[in-house]
C-alpha cells in the first residue's frame, strides 16, 4: 500500500466516526421522547455485512455500548443482507436481541452504494413509553412490561407498515410521541446511510471490507497492547445491590491474559422476580464499559476493539436473565458493574481507578391525579420522571465528583422545565452535606430532594433506587460514601422502600437523600486546607471534619 | 457608508482587542485604513488608544474627525477563563444552593474518568439562600423574606464580595421577588453591583440562567472600569465621538447599556468576524455562505444565509475540555452561532495507540511556536506540515518578519509523525494537513445537520492567517466549489464592527399552546419587548430609521429543540395566529423532512430584536478582463489529495489587478496569509478586489 493510500485510510476512519456523530446529532434533533433529546440516551454505529460494528457516535450512553453493536447480528440472521433493500428499515425493542429493555428501540438500516449494499447502521434510543406497568421495577414478567416488538419491518423500500404502526400506536400511552420517533430514528440512519455513500464514491471506495479490515487490525491490536501492559492475573471483587425482594451480590473474577480479558460472575445471586434482572448483553456492555474506561479509554469503540473483553456469565444468575423474566430496571443492577469491574482492576492498577460511587440513577418517575387518586384526585393527571444522580467515587488524585452521573452519561433536566410540563413542586434540590466518603481524595456529595405536588395533593413514586443498605465503598482506606435514603417529610421520617410503587399522602412530600461516593486513601493525608475549604463551604460539618479528617 | 447612523463625510473608527492583537479599522468616504497593535493586557485602553492614534496618523485625521467608534472586546472573555473577575455573592431560592454547581449532572466525556468539572464563579460559602419560592406561573407559594435577604447582603459584604447575583427560581415569569430583594440589598450596601436573573437573562432553565447572571455580576466591575478609563482616554486625546459596543450577538449598544450586561459582549470578536463574511456575502448577493476563519490555536465556521449570521441563543465560555461540549459555563444570551475548534496553525500533531495522527487541540502557541519559527518548539504543528508540504516560502513568511526554518519542521515531523508511521517528513506533513482539514470538514458537517442545513450551492468566505491556506481542501470535503478570500482579512472583525446595525434583542418565556393561545397576554408582552428594545436602541441611532423583527421559539408540545418561526412585527390578528401555527410546521418540515400530524404546538419564548437598517451593498459591476500577472516565482508543492509534487505558480496578491484570473494549482501571496489555488481551481480578482476561487468542472 502506498503511502497516501495509509494516509486515506486513516482519514476515512476519521469520517466514519464523523458520519455517525452525524447519525445521531439527526436522531437527538428530531427525537420525540425526552429521554433522546435532552438526556441523551441513545446510540449509533455503521456495520459491514457480517454484522461487525466499525465506528459508533461518541454521543450515547454506555449501556447501549456493544449490546446494540450485538443487536445487529440478530437482525441479519432473519432478514439476510441480500434480502434487504433501498428503503427498507428493520425495527426491534427485544430485551434479549437489543439492549436489555423494552423502552429501547433499535432500528438497523441497509445503506446501498451503486446499486450494491455495502453496509448497515444501527441506532438505540429510549423512548418514554411503551405501554405496559411503565418503567419500574413491579412487573414479574416481560409480557407485564410493555408491548414486545420482534424484528419487523417497518419500512419497506420507504413505504410505512402500516399494520405496524397500527400496533405501535395502539400499544403506547403516548402514540405521538413514539411514533414520531420511530420516523426519526429511521431518518437518522438515512442520513448516515447518505454521507457513507458520499464518502466511498469521493475516494473510490465499492464497499467497506478494506477499511473494516484496517479499522479492526488497528483497533485490536491497540486494546491487546492495552490489556498486555496490565499486570496479568486473575482479580476478585464483589459489589452489593439492596435488590428488590433481597439483596443481590454480584461477583466477578477477571482474567488479565495475553491480549485478553475474562470476566467470569460465578457466584454472583440468582434472578429476581422483578424487574432488575439483567439481559446478559446489558451486563457484557456495562461491564466492558467499566474495563475499558481504565484500560483504553482513548480507543474508539468496534466490533474488534471490544473483541478482547469476554464475560462468562453462568445461567441463573441475575446477569444473564432469560426471557421472560421482568427487566425494565435492568440499569439498578446493571450500573454497578463498572464499579464492580474497578473493584478488580484496583488490584492491577490501583492509580487507574476510582472509589464505588451512587452508581445507578436516581430517577424517580412520578405518577399523579385519578391513576393514583382515582375520583377524589386533586390534581390533574400526570407522569413525570427526573433525571439525578449522587456522587461519583473519588480518584487517585482527585476528589469524586458531585452530583455527576457515572456510569450513566445521561443529563438532568431544569426543575423549571419539569415544573412546567408536570404539577409537581421541588422544594429542595441541592448538595447533601456530610455525603462524601472521606479519604485523601474524598467521594463526590450526593443530593437532597424534596418534592411535592401543588397544592399538596396526594401523589405516587414507583422507586428505583439503589444503594440505601449498601453504601458506595472508599478503596485504600477512603470511607464508604453515605447510604442513599427514601422518606417522607413527616415529624418521623417515615422510611418509604427503595423499590416499587408507593403513595406519598396528601399534604406530604418525598425525600430523597443520594448517595455519596466512596473516598480514597487514609482521610489524615488530605490536604488541611481543602477540608478547611469544604468546612467554609458547609459541605463537611465541623464534627465530621474532626471525627473523620482530625482538623 | 451607511445611510442610517452618520453622515457619509465623516470618519467612522473600530477596535477590536482580541488576544495579541488590537486591531483598528477606520473608514471615511469609502477608504480604509488599518492598525495593528499589540493587546495591552494590564491596561487594554492603552492598546486602543495607541492603534487609533496609529490609524488617525495614517488617514491625516485628527481624534475630532471622528464621528462614531465601535469597540469589541475579548475583556469579559478573558476575566471568565482566566478567573479575574470580582468576588461574586450569589442570592437565590432556599433549597437551591446549588444549581450553578450540579449543571446538568452529566460528564463531557464518557470515556476519561479524570475530567474536571467547571467550578462556579461563586464558591458555595457565598451562595446564599432565602426563603422565597414562585411557581413556574409565578404564583407565590412562599412569600420572600425580607430580613433573610438584608442578613445575606451584610455576609456577603463583610465577606469582601464585590458584586452581587440574584437568581431566584421562576423569577424570570414574576421578577417581584428578585426586584424587592435588589432594593432590600441596596439599603443595606447601597453601592453594590447588582444583577438581577429576570433582566440579565430572563428565560426558562435555572442553571443557565443563573449561570449567566452570575457571570454578568463577575465581570461587572472590571467591565464598567475599563470602559470608564478608555472613554476618558479618548476625551483625553480630543475624541467625544460617542463609543458603541459590539454585541456578542452581532447588533451595537451604548456604553451604558454595555456597562449594565457586560456578559453579552462575550463573543464580540468573532461576532464582528461573521458580521464581515455576512457583508462580503452581501456585496457579492450571496445567499448562503460559510464563514471560515482559521487562525494560531482554533478554526471557527459559522453558517450565514440570507446575509444573517446563524443566530443562537446560548453560548458555553470558559471550556475547560479540550473545546468539548460541555466542558464550559453555559450564557444564555443572543449569540451569532459558531463552532470553534481546536485546529489552527499552531495546532501540534502525533501519532496515537492506533497509529492514527492527531492534529490539536493542543497548541503551540506563539511561544515557543511550531519548529519552524526556531524558537525552540521541538513538536510538529499545521505551519510545519504547511511549510514542509512547500507552501510557504520560508524568506517571505508573515512579510519576511519572521524567518523559518524548514529543517527544524523536518525533524520534529520526522520524530513525532513519520517515525511511528514509517513515513518521510513530506509524506507525513501530508497526512498532517490532511487530517486536519478533515476534522474542520466533519465538524462544519456535523454543525450543518445540527442547524438542519446542507452545503448545497453554498459558498465559503475564508480569513484568518490560515482560512485561505486551508479553504479550497475543505470546500473539497463538503462538498462546496466556490470560495472567496476577501481583502482586509487581517483585520476582519473591527471592519465587521462598522457594518454591524445599532441593535438589541429582548427575549422573554411567555409558555403558550396553539389550542389556548393568549393572545392579549401575548400582544402584551410583544408590546412590552419592543418598547424597551426600542429605547436602548434610540440612545444609540440618532433617529436613525430602524426595523423590528419578532420570533417566536417553537416546538411540538413535549419536543426538545426549538425552531425559530418569524411572526409579523404587530398585534397578533386571530389570522396571524393561524398563519403562525401553519409556519411552525412548514418550518419544521424543511428541517426534518414532515411535520407530524395531531400534536399541539407550544411555544416556549419570544424574541424582539430593533435594529437601525443594515447598509445596503452597492452592486460592483464586473471588471473588464484584466491580464494575469506573471508570477513572481515557482514552488515545488505537494499536493494533499493526490501526493503529486509539481511546480506551482506563486503570484503577488498586490499585482493581481480586479479582472484577471489565473489557474491553479497556484498560490498567491500576501503578507498576512496565502491563499491557495489548488488543482482544478481557477482564481478570479473581482471589482471589489477580491479573490473569487472556482472549482472547475
Amino acid at each position: 500500500m502506498s503511502a497516501l493510500e495509509q494516509i486515506q485510510r486513516q482519514i476515512q476512519w476519521n469520517r466514519l466516526i464523523a458520519v455517525v456523530e452525524e447519525q445521531a446529532q439527526v436522531m437527538i434533533r428530531t427525537a420525540f421522547s425526552t429521554t433522546v433529546r435532552e438526556a441523551g440516551d441513545l446510540s449509533a454505529g455503521v456495520f459491514d455485512l457480517q454484522g461487525r460494528m466499525l465506528a459508533q457516535a461518541v454521543t450515547g450512553t454506555p449501556g447501549h455500548v456493544n449490546s446494540m453493536a450485538e443487536s445487529v447480528g440478530h437482525f441479519l440472521a432473519k432478514f439476510p443482507a441480500a434480502s434487504m433493500k433501498p428503503g427498507d428499515h428493520y425495527i426491534t425493542n427485544d430485551p434479549w436481541l437489543g439492549t436489555g429493555h423494552l423502552h429501547d428501540l433499535t432500528v438497523v438500516t441497509p445503506a446501498f452504494h451503486d446499486g450494491r449494499i455495502v453496509g448497515l447502521f444501527a441506532n438505540t434510543a429510549h423512548i418514554i413509553d411503551i405501554g405496559g406497568l411503565g418503567m419500574g421495577p413491579d412487573g414479574r414478567s416481560v409480557f407485564e412490561e410493555g408491548l414486545y416488538i420482534p424484528i419487523v419491518k417497518c419500512f419497506d423500500q420507504g413505504k410505512p407498515n402500516e399494520t405496524f404502526f397500527d400496533f405501535l400506536r395502539a400499544g403506547s400511552r403516548t402514540p405521538v410521541e413514539l411514533e414520531g420517533d420511530v420516523y426519526s430514528l429511521c431518518a437518522c440512519n438515512d442520513a448516515g446511510a447518505k454521507r457513507l455513500a458520499e464518502m466511498l464514491a469521493e475516494y473510490r471506495l465499492d464497499g467497506l471490507d478494506d477499511l473494516a479490515a484496517y479499522i479492526f487490525e488497528a483497533s485490536i491490536t491497540a486494546t491487546r497492547a492495552a490489556i498486555n501492559a496490565l499486570p496479568h492475573g486473575t482479580y476478585k471483587a464483589e459489589i452489593h445491590s439492596d435488590g428488590y425482594e433481597a439483596p443481590v451480590a454480584l461477583h466477578a473474577a477477571l482474567n488479565v491474559r495475553t491480549d485478553e480479558i475474562v470476566v467470569d460472575f460465578n457466584g454472583t445471586s440468582g434472578l429476581s422476580s422483578r424487574g432488575i434482572n439483567v439481559p446478559p448483553a446489558y451486563c457484557r456492555a456495562y461491564s466492558c464499559f467499566g474495563i475499558k474506561c481504565v484500560v483504553a479509554p482513548e480507543i474508539p469503540n468496534n466490533w474488534a476493539s471490544l473483541l478482547p473483553f469476554r464475560m462468562e456469565i453462568p445461567e441463573g444468575c441475575i446477569l444473564n436473565a432469560p426471557r421472560p423474566y421482568p427487566v425494565s430496571v435492568r440499569h439498578i443492577v446493571g450500573q454497578l458493574l463498572p464499579d464492580l469491574m474497578m473493584g478488580c482492576l484496583a488490584q492491577a492498577v490501583p492509580d487507574r481507578v476510582n472509589a464505588e460511587g451512587s452508581s445507578c440513577l436516581w430517577n424517580p418517575p412520578l405518577r399523579g391525579g385519578s391513576q393514583v387518586s382515582g375520583q377524589n384526585a386533586e390534581v390533574e393527571d400526570f407522569e413525570v420522571i427526573s433525571f439525578n444522580s449522587g456522587g461519583t467515587g473519588a480518584r487517585p488524585t482527585k476528589d469524586g465528583m458531585d452530583g455527576i452521573a457515572f456510569p450513566s452519561g445521561v443529563r438532568t433536566m431544569p426543575v423549571e422545565a419539569t415544573e412546567n410540563v408536570a404539577p409537581v413542586i421541588f422544594w429542595r434540590k441541592e448538595l447533601r452535606p456530610d455525603s462524601a466518603g472521606p479519604g485523601r481524595t474524598r467521594g463526590g456529595f450526593g443530593q437532597i430532594m424534596e418534592i411535592g405536588t401543588k397544592g399538596e395533593a396526594e401523589f405516587a413514586v414507583n422507586a428505583i433506587f439503589d444503594r440505601v443498605a449498601n453504601a458506595p465503598k472508599g478503596r485504600f482506606g477512603g470511607g464508604e460514601g453515605a447510604g442513599g435514603r427514601v422518606l417522607l417529610d413527616d415529624a418521623n421520617g417515615t422510611q418509604l422502600r427503595s423499590k416499587g410503587f408507593q403513595v406519598v399522602p396528601k399534604g406530604r412530600h418525598l425525600v430523597l437523600h443520594l448517595p455519596g461516593g466512596g473516598g480514597m486513601g487514609d482521610p489524615k493525608e488530605r490536604d488541611v486546607a481543602l477540608v478547611k475549604a469544604d468546612v467554609e463551604d458547609g459541605l463537611i460539618s465541623a464534627q465530621a471534619a474532626k471525627a473523620l479528617y482530625g482538623v | 457608508m451607511s445611510d442610517s447612523i452618520t453622515p457619509p463625510a465623516r470618519a467612522r473608527i473600530a477596535a477590536d482587542i482580541g488576544g495579541t492583537f488590537t486591531d483598528v479599522a477606520l473608514e471615511k468616504d469609502g477608504q480604509r485604513w488599518t492598525s495593528k497593535v499589540l493587546t495591552t493586557p494590564k491596561a487594554p485602553e492603552l492598546g486602543v488608544l495607541e492603534g487609533v492614534k496609529v490609524a488617525l496618523a495614517r488617514a491625516a485625521l485628527t481624534p475630532g474627525d471622528v464621528e462614531v467608534m465601535i469597540h469589541g472586546t475579548t475583556l469579559a472573555t478573558n476575566a471568565i477563563i482566566e478567573r479575574k473577575g470580582a468576588p461574586t455573592g450569589f442570592i437565590t431560592t432556599e433549597g437551591f444552593r446549588d444549581v450553578l454547581a450540579l449543571g446538568n449532572e452529566s460528564r463531557y466525556d464518557q470515556y476519561d474518568l479524570n475530567i474536571e468539572i467547571p467550578r462556579p464563579l461563586v464558591r458555595r460559602r457565598h451562595r446564599v439562600t432565602v426563603t422565597e419560592r414562585l411557581d413556574n406561573a409565578g404564583k407565590v407559594l412562599r412569600p420572600l423574606d425580607e430580613a433573610q435577604v438584608a442578613a445575606a447582603a451584610r455576609f456577603l459584604r463583610e465577606e469582601g464580595m464585590q458584586a452581587i447575583a440574584i437568581g431566584f427560581l421562576h423569577g424570570f415569569v414574576n421578577p417581584a421577588h428578585e426586584k424587592r430583594a435588589a432594593e432590600i440589598v441596596r439599603d443595606v450596601w447601597p453601592e453594590a453591583p447588582i444583577s438581577l436573573s429576570c433582566e440579565v437573562s430572563p428565560e426558562m432553565r435555572e442553571w443557565e440562567r443563573f449561570s449567566t447572571t452570575v457571570a454578568n455580576a463577575y465581570v461587572q466591575p472590571l467591565m464598567a472600569g475599563y470602559l470608564a478609563r478608555l472613554r476618558e482616554g479618548l476625551n483625553a486625546m480630543g475624541m467625544a465621538a460617542p463609543v458603541f459596543m459590539m454585541l456578542s450577538g452581532g447588533g451595537l449598544t451604548t456604553i451604558e447599556t454595555a456597562s449594565r450586561f457586560p456578559i453579552r459582549l462575550v463573543e464580540s470578536g468573532p461576532a464582528g468576524g461573521a458580521i464581515f463574511s455576512a457583508h462580503v456575502a452581501r456585496q457579492k448577493g450571496w445567499g448562503k455562505v460559510l464563514s471560515f476563519d482559521m487562525g494560531g490555536t482554533t478554526a471557527k465556521v459559522c453558517l450565514i444565509d440570507g446575509y444573517t449570521p446563524q443566530a443562537s441563543r446560548v453560548f458555553e465560555v470558559a471550556r475547560i475540555g479540550r473545546f468539548q461540549k460541555g466542558s464550559g459555563m453555559p450564557l444564555r444570551i443572543p449569540v451569532i452561532e459558531m463552532v470553534e475548534i481546536g485546529a489552527g496553525g499552531g495546532s501540534l500533531a502525533k501519532v496515537d495507540a492506533m497509529g492514527r495522527i492527531q492534529v490539536g487541540p493542543e497548541s503551540a502557541g506563539s511561544d515557543p511556536g511550531p519548529a519552524c519559527y526556531g524558537r525552540g518548539g521541538d513538536k510538529p504543528a499545521v505551519t510545519d506540515a504547511n511549510l514542509l508540504l512547500g507552501r510557504y516560502d520560508p524568506a517571505t513568511f508573515a512579510g519576511g518578519n519572521l524567518a523559518l526554518h524548514p529543517d527544524q519542521s523536518t525533524a520534529a515531523m520526522a520524530e513525532h509523525v513519520g517515525k511511528a508511521l514509517k513515513l518521510e517528513a513530506p509524506m507525513a506533513a501530508l497526512g498532517v494537513v490532511e487530517m486536519v482539514d478533515e476534522n474542520m470538514a466533519n465538524a462544519a458537517r456535523v454543525h450543518a445537520i445540527e442547524s438542519g442545513k446542507t452545503y448545497e450551492a453554498r459558498a465559503v468566505v475564508a480569513f484568518g492567517g490560515g482560512g485561505p491556506v486551508h479553504g479550497y481542501r475543505v470546500c473539497e470535503k463538503i462538498g462546496v466549489n466556490r470560495m472567496l478570500v476577501p481583502s482586509g482579512a487581517g483585520v476582519g472583525s473591527a471592519i465587521g464592527f462598522l457594518r454591524a446595525p445599532v441593535a438589541y434583542e429582548v427575549v422573554r418565556s411567555l409558555y403558550q399552546r396553539f389550542m389556548s393561545f393568549d393572545r392579549a397576554a401575548v400582544n402584551g408582552l410583544l408590546a412590552e419587548m419592543s418598547e424597551e428594545a426600542s429605547r436602548v436602541v434610540a440612545n444609540g441611532s440618532f433617529g436613525a430609521e430602524t426595523t423590528e423583527h419578532r420570533i417566536a421559539y417553537m416546538r411540538y408540545v413535549g419536543q426538545g429543540h426549538e425552531i425559530a418561526v418569524v411572526m409579523p412585527a404587530r398585534d397578533l390578528s386571530e389570522q396571524d395566529v393561524i398563519d403562525l401555527r401553519a409556519a411552525y410546521d412548514t418550518e419544521y418540515a424543511r428541517f426534518y423532512d414532515r411535520p407530524v400530524p395531531g400534536s399541539d404546538v407550544e411555544i416556549m419564548s419570544f424574541a424582539v430584536t430593533v435594529s437601525t437598517l443594515v447598509e445596503e451593498a452597492e452592486p460592483v459591476a464586473a471588471p473588464e478582463a484584466a491580464p494575469a500577472p506573471k508570477p513572481i516565482r515557482h514552488q515545488q508543492v505537494r499536493d494533499t489529495a493526490t501526493g503529486e509534487v509539481r511546480d506551482w505558480a506563486i503570484y503577488n496578491r498586490e499585482e493581481m489587478a480586479p479582472g484577471c484570473k489565473i489557474a491553479g494549482p497556484a498560490i498567491i501571496a500576501e503578507d498576512e496569509t496565502s491563499t491557495l489555488v489548488g488543482p482544478g481551481w481557477t482564481c478570479a480578482v473581482d471589482g471589489l478586489g477580491y479573490l473569487e476561487l472556482v472549482k472547475e468542472g
